[in-house]
């Protein structure tokens, strides 16, 4: 009724606007669509013109040959394995120094803690070149470790943890503890990390991701194909099979599924955190 | 006092060593001819800024990543503007649209870059094929660079969008509603209303989606990386942008001196970039 009230202006605007929506959302999603839907087409039906949307004669062996290419497990078992590493990694961290920046004083805070902030706006790409060297000179260069080692900590982390901290925990709480005789260690894994749960929550996923998408550096230090995350595979895969557009579709749709379902399960969780902060695309 | 030094050890070790050396590092290095394979590594003042300044392939990366950096930026916040307006009100559907808009975000890029590629595809590419029916004729999206730098911007859009209405979602839905109903009331129209309320309201927002969105801009690499290098990664007819150009400096030629002396170029583009918008923004509350 409402709406049969409003002046047909309104109306054609609303339509526009539904319009506008619509369109936008099928924009978002075909890239998705088309590449899920070559995955499954036998190589021929990816050179018809005019293209088909849907395969023809339905396929699982880009699939299977895609393992068979390239050790797409192994990729996958490493993006998982240095993805749980660095989130394990940024999560204690973050727990660590923001509770310090939080409740405690000492010379220098305010400063160290600006300088923490301030420095995350540097380009990680801006001092690759001398972090390469440093690890050539240690010998992790071509390592797990030497992987792994610039996302071990997240300055974001830190902040939010120092946020939570300080707005979250009565300081009350603390001096109740230590009356009681706790130290400090045990306020901070029995009173403070299970009040944190949230913002624990928060980091793990934006480290997650941060680590998942990792390329650049990967793609540095990373020399041996075992040492390969899903990313730097794939983009090696794709210049041996340039041409080959059904398994590269197949890889990729590997490599997008485990984010995708993340998503599905974490959604509302992640848009609040992703909405918190930047993530690096 | 010890329990505080001992707890910031990990996160102040990891600190130093991931970001604050190789920061001061890379400045160092770009006063030396620090090139891998000499011996010799003479201290050059600030001769690879001057020879950087002629470098044809340093001025195309600058060149190529300003373009894309204020086209995806302008862009993705101009298209993600309005939408947010739209998806304002609560309710299923627009929760659904938000799910579909934020899908882009949380894919990986590499996967997504390869993709778009086959869309790009200049013999059977979806997108050859759409334009066909508009009687354009094929056009080649990823081999000719001044047509690729458009084609990854907006694969890039199409990355960012979401994230960028996201963030104006929540910066229009924390506006109080009382201050729409007050405007409605004065006999504001919709679009006075959101010239009026909804965005000097959204200032902070802005600049935030703004400063995020063109730092990552200046930093773009991968989709440029996987969507414009040929096989086997020859930087043939790659597109040009400035991370780009540092890696190849660094990585491929391996002068690291003058590869730096570009990163720290880099970097103060962009703290200038988010100094500007800063003031831009302040500017316009006062």
């Amino acid at each position: 009724m409402r709406r049969n009230g409003k002046p047909l202006g309104a109306r054609i605007l609303i339509g526009l606007a539904h319009a506008i929506l619509l369109l936008g959302a099928i924009f978002m999603v075909l890239p998705m669509l088309w590449m899920l839907a070559t995955s499954f087409k036998p190589a021929p039906e990816t050179a018809l013109w005019p293209p088909v949307l849907l395969p023809q004669a339905p396929t699982l062996a880009n699939y299977t040959s895609v393992f068979e290419t390239a050790p797409f497990a192994r990729f996958f078992a490493n993006s998982m394995g240095m993805s749980l590493i660095s989130t394990a990694s940024v999560a204690v961290t973050s727990l660590l120094a923001g509770t310090v920046f939080a409740k405690y004083r000492f010379p220098g805070q305010t400063l160290l803690f600006g300088l923490i902030i301030a420095t995350a706006i540097v380009p990680f790409e801006s001092y690759m070149i001398p972090l390469y060297l440093q690890l050539n000179a240690i010998g992790w260069i071509n390592t797990y470790q030497g992987i792994v080692l610039p996302t071990l900590f997240m300055s974001f982390g830190i902040f939010l943890m120092r946020q939570h901290v300080a707005s979250a925990i009565p300081t009350d709480y603390l001096e109740a503890a230590r009356i009681d005789g706790a130290s400090e260690w045990w306020i901070l894994v029995r009173v403070i990390a299970p009040l944190s749960v949230s913002a624990f929550s928060t980091i793990g996923i934006l480290a997650f991701i941060q680590a998942w998408t990792a390329f650049i550096w990967p793609l540095l230090v990373a020399n041996n194909q075992s040492l390969f995350n899903m990313e730097v595979g794939l983009t090696v895969f794709q210049f041996k099979f340039s041409t080959d557009y059904s398994k590269l579709m197949a890889g990729s749709v590997i490599s997008t599924l485990p984010m995708l379902i993340v998503f599905m399960i974490l959604r509302r969780r992640i848009i609040e955190s992703v909405a918190l902060t930047g993530i690096k695309g | 006092m010890t329990f505080c030094y001992l707890a910031l050890a990990p996160a102040l070790v990891l600190f130093a060593y991931v970001r604050v050396v190789p920061i001061v590092e890379s400045v160092i290095l770009s006063f030396y001819r620090w090139d891998m394979i000499r011996p010799l590594k003479p201290f050059i003042g600030l001769r690879n800024y001057e020879q950087l300044l002629s470098d044809e392939n340093f001025l195309l990366a600058l060149k190529n990543t300003v373009v894309y950096s204020v086209a995806t930026v302008v862009i993705s916040t101009l298209l993600a503007l309005p939408l947010a307006v739209f998806l304002a009100r609560k309710g299923r559907l627009a929760a659904i649209y938000q799910t579909i808009y934020f899908l882009p975000v949380i894919t990986p890029l590499v996967p997504m870059a390869i993709a778009w590629k086959w869309i790009y595809d200049y013999n059977y590419g979806l997108l050859n094929y759409a334009l066909s029916f508009l009687g354009i004729g094929a056009v080649p999206w990823l081999t000719d660079p001044d047509i690729a730098l458009w084609a990854v911007i907006i694969m890039s859009i199409w990355k960012v969008l979401g994230y960028n209405l996201i963030l104006f979602l929540v910066g229009i839905r924390n506006i109080p509603e009382h201050y729409m109903e007050a405007a409605s009331l004065d006999g504001a129209s919709p679009w006075q209303r959101f010239w009026h309320v909804t965005l000097p309201l959204l200032k902070p927002i802005l600049l935030y989606v703004l400063v995020t969105a063109t730092i990552n801009a200046f930093n773009v690499f991968t989709q440029v990386y996987v969507m414009t290098l040929g096989s086997q990664a020859a930087p043939g007819q790659a597109l040009r942008v400035l991370v780009f150009d540092i890696w190849q400096n660094g990585f491929q030629y391996l002068k690291m001196g003058y590869g730096s002396a570009e990163a720290v170029m880099l970097t103060f583009l962009v703290l200038g970039v988010t100094v500007i918008q800063f003031r831009l923004v302040r500017h316009q509350e006062a």
